[in-house]
């Protein structure tokens, strides 16, 4: 089984048998591995009509939906693991999504492209541009992006949530990073409960 | 009609049941029949079989001509057929008139085996969960133990719905499209406006019309042009209509002048040529009655709790009849229950009419969901 390397990252991270609420699914690939290989039971949500429709394909749970909207469609503590991948920095909401998606799972996992990688800060404090990198691929006037962060902001945003770390890890490329990660990582990973 | 991609010319046939039925209000159908068609070729195993529920005003003529002369296909000629999402080469399809129809099965134009006249208004009200039983009759008759899927739209889905709930073990798939677990106060509201034009029109004689030898047209007319304002959605009406004037400027009268009163009224007196009168209003009191959520405390999730089949539900935004809120209230308790649901909330500007359409994206889902289950039983 081949997986895209960050979403490997999250499946690695989720125990067999889960119940798992995958938010903005895509193709639903990662919810596919995790039912085919892990014995999970879940549902993908995605607003995207091609997505939903590739998601579909594989046969997995997906219900199309909008995530500003909320998670009305789920009931209170329904799910082991929530993930968001990818997603958070696109979303109005922010604060309310995470303490939604705290509502309906035990645990979540948030994927974010981190702000603080070096190539980031290197763009905007000594070229004085936007930054545009590999998990950031957009200009400013057209990226879905508008909530940054850096590993430390959202580290503090869990806080005053209360909401406990219980593992983190950085990406850069498809390499694990484990030294200065908000330097040196372009994606950052949040196990949260 | 020569397509290659049409199922053809098709027999309708007549199935007669002697086993008596009994319903839900109590009363018994000492024996009945069903007018039914067949598309494609039931397998060795029998597990290719669907059964297509029909909607309010719909029959057992689900695709396909009844003569090399025929102008109109049947009502879902676009969905059902060979290469088309429910695809006939590998499903075998089974198009059914509810009990109660005008089309052939038992109903009011039917004659009652007690009087030897024709039911007219005595025919009984039936309702979703006994035309269930009654399709499972059929399915018996057609050796099938259980659908590959039971799919419909609007009154269709509620079949659809109804058959995972009360025959778990006899359907894999339900297609739940463009409906709801139960109507919203505003239909049951729309739906009286619409019997009431039936029932107060002077030629409705208590149902009993056929005995006076007239049709309550004025009031089935009414209540098709109201219906059929309400399944539309401004968007699309407006896009086809706008406010073109028929002879260009206003009359000064209450005849046409707008284009949509002439397609309203034209669409009005096509169907009261057509539909019986008296099927009308059990229909509509078919869908106001359905809940399926009442038996089990009107719970919906408890309701869903026992279903074994799959769930596909489609929605459109433009739907205002059966909005997507209705089945996504299904979807949630799909959801909590921890049943399987494919959702997909398609945009669409023809309103409820769209899950008769062939936009993109519907189509699509339809035939990834009917691919999905042709692989499970490997054609």
């Amino acid at each position: 089984m081949r997986i895209r390397d960050d979403l490997q990252l999250i499946y690695d991270w989720i125990p067999s048998g889960s119940r798992v609420l995958d938010l903005g699914c895509g193709d639903g690939e990662l919810l596919a591995a995790l039912v085919a290989h892990k014995h999970c039971h879940g549902y993908g949500v995605e607003i995207d009509t091609d997505s939903v429709l590739a998601a579909m394909q594989r046969g997995i749970n997906v219900i199309q939906a909008d995530l500003e909207q909320g998670l009305q469609h789920f009931e209170d503590a329904s799910f082991d693991v929530i993930v968001l991948s990818q997603t958070i920095q696109a979303m109005q909401n922010t604060e309310t999504i995470l303490q939604d998606m705290m509502r309906v799972a035990k645990e979540a996992i948030v994927s974010f492209p981190n702000f603080g990688y070096w190539k980031n800060r290197l763009q905007i404090g000594l070229l004085g541009h936007m930054p545009v990198s590999e998990r950031m691929p957009y200009q400013w006037y057209n990226t879905p992006n508008i909530h940054w962060c850096t590993l430390q902001d959202f580290d503090q945003l869990c806080a005053q949530n209360q909401l406990t770390v219980r593992e983190r890890a950085v990406m850069s490329g498809s390499r694990r990073i484990n030294k200065l990660p908000n330097l040196r990582g372009s994606l950052a990973f949040y196990r949260v409960g | 009609m020569n397509h290659s991609d049409s199922v053809g010319i098709v027999v309708p046939q007549s199935f007669a049941f002697d086993t008596p039925l009994r319903l839900q209000n109590g009363s018994i159908l000492p024996h009945f029949t069903l007018m039914v068609e067949t598309y494609g070729r039931l397998n060795a195993d029998k597990s290719n079989a669907v059964l297509v529920c029909h909607a309010l005003s719909g029959h057992h003529h689900v695709a396909g001509f009844h003569s090399p002369n025929d102008k109109h296909p049947g009502w879902w000629d676009n969905m059902v057929g060979p290469g088309k999402p429910l695809d006939t080469n590998r499903f075998f399809v089974v198009g059914v008139n509810n009990l109660g129809g005008s089309h052939g099965s038992s109903g009011p134009l039917s004659t009652n085996p007690f009087t030897g006249k024709a039911y007219g208004a005595d025919f009984p009200l039936v309702t979703v969960a006994d035309w269930v039983n009654s399709q499972a009759m059929l399915a018996d008759r057609l050796g099938i133990a259980q659908w590959a899927a039971v799919m419909g739209g609007s009154l269709g889905g509620m079949q659809a719905l109804q058959w995972a709930i009360d025959y778990p073990e006899r359907i894999r798939h339900a297609l739940v499209i463009a409906s709801a677990p139960k109507l919203s106060t505003q239909n049951i509201a729309f739906n009286d406006v619409a019997r009431q034009a039936i029932l107060t029109d002077p030629d409705f004689h208590g149902g009993h019309y056929a005995d006076h030898g007239t049709v309550p047209r004025r009031g089935l007319r009414i209540a098709r042009m109201m219906g059929h304002i309400t399944y539309l959605a401004e968007e699309g009406l407006g896009k086809k209509f706008g406010r073109q004037l028929r002879s260009g400027s206003y009359r000064f009268d209450y005849d046409v002048d707008f284009e949509v009163e002439s397609y309203l009224r034209y669409q009005g007196d096509k169907f009261a040529d057509a539909f019986d009168a008296n099927t009308y209003l059990l229909m509509t009191k078919a869908l106001d009655y359905f809940d399926p959520a009442k038996a089990f405390g009107h719970n919906l999730k408890a309701a869903v709790a026992g279903t074994q089949a799959r769930f596909f539900v489609a929605s459109f935004n433009s739907d205002w009849r059966f909005a997507p809120e209705r089945s996504q209230e299904l979807v949630q308790a799909l959801v909590a229950a921890k049943k399987p649901v494919q959702y997909v909330a398609l945009q669409s500007s023809h309103g409820h009419d769209a899950f008769l359409m062939d936009d993109t994206a519907y189509m699509q889902a339809v035939r990834i969901y009917f691919n999905n289950i042709a692989q499970e039983f490997g054609a």
